[in-house]
């Protein structure tokens, strides 16, 4: 039997839209006020989804104390409470919520290796959120 | 195709542990949840069902039948009870989430008539949850 099993998990932290490849007036016009030099935070919620074959002998697809282990060393505690611009993924790139929930998808993809990773979901705020299957995934939602 | 959802809750009483496993076994792989004498959590159900829409009556399924159903299968026997000793599946696997969305999943699922059933979600806490499409 496969079972999905989604893991949700808070950080907080801030962030400057601003692209290189724009003007002054065009990250302005894009990015409004995401675009304020002194930049702005965020509170995330951040849901992992994995999925695998349920284990007869402890009903689990993986344990959660290895999940939230590695989420906890390799994602909230190099994204929480910092500011997203000075970290070394972001320098060339803008730390929109949808770039941020790509890279914890790749973090997620190389080193978590208990489960299988159906994908990321980010929410920025309560209005808005953000999935992430990787590039392969033809579907939006990981079932049948 | 629509999809349609309902959510019902119920509270309940489970412990992780494995005969099968030495006590320390039990101890490192389940943890705190290994506590003999149990602890509760509010489970949050939500049964998705597919189907077309009946031109007639313009449902996919007759809400008022699927939450009868729910409450009749699932509900009545597991809201206030210790799963690992009142209901008849944990009585031999553990009541872990993944394992109570398989059977929730297996007690709706010959019950309904006439919509398909898709997708069972249970939650243990707003943080944590299964969802079960009956892939083997």
């Amino acid at each position: 039997m496969i079972a999905h099993l989604t893991r949700r998990y808070r950080f907080s932290s801030s962030h400057r839209l601003d692209s290189a490849e724009m003007s002054a007036a065009e990250n302005l016009a894009t990015y409004g006020k995401c675009n304020n030099p002194h930049g702005h935070g965020h509170n995330y919620a951040l849901e992992v989804t994995v999925s695998g074959h349920v284990d007869p002998a402890t009903g689990m697809v993986c344990n959660l104390v290895d999940l939230d282990g590695f989420v906890e060393k390799e994602v909230l505690s190099r994204y929480h409470l910092e500011n997203l611009n000075t970290l070394q993924e972001f320098a060339q790139l803008v730390p929109t919520t949808e770039n941020l929930s790509v890279e914890i998808y790749e973090i997620l993809q190389r080193g978590f290796n208990k489960a299988h990773l159906d994908g990321v979901r980010l929410e920025e705020t309560m209005l808005n959120s953000f999935e992430y299957t990787g590039e392969e995934a033809k579907e939006k939602l990981p079932c049948p | 195709m629509v999809y349609l959802t309902r959510k019902a809750e119920f509270s309940a009483s489970h412990y992780y542990h494995n005969p099968a496993f030495t006590p320390e076994e039990n101890r490192r792989i389940f943890g705190k949840c290994n506590n003999p004498n149990g602890h509760g959590h509010n489970y949050t159900l939500e049964v998705t069902v597919k189907g077309e829409v009946d031109p007639r009556s313009g449902f996919v399924v007759d809400l008022k039948q699927l939450k009868e159903i729910m409450h009749r299968e699932v509900l009545d026997a597991m809201d206030h009870r210790f799963l690992n000793k009142e209901v008849p599946e944990f009585f031999t696997q553990i009541p872990t989430t993944e394992n109570l969305a398989i059977a929730c999943w297996q007690r709706l699922q010959s019950k309904l008539e006439t919509a398909k059933l898709y997708r069972v979600r249970v939650y243990e806490t707003p943080d944590l949850f299964v969802d079960f499409y009956g892939e083997l």
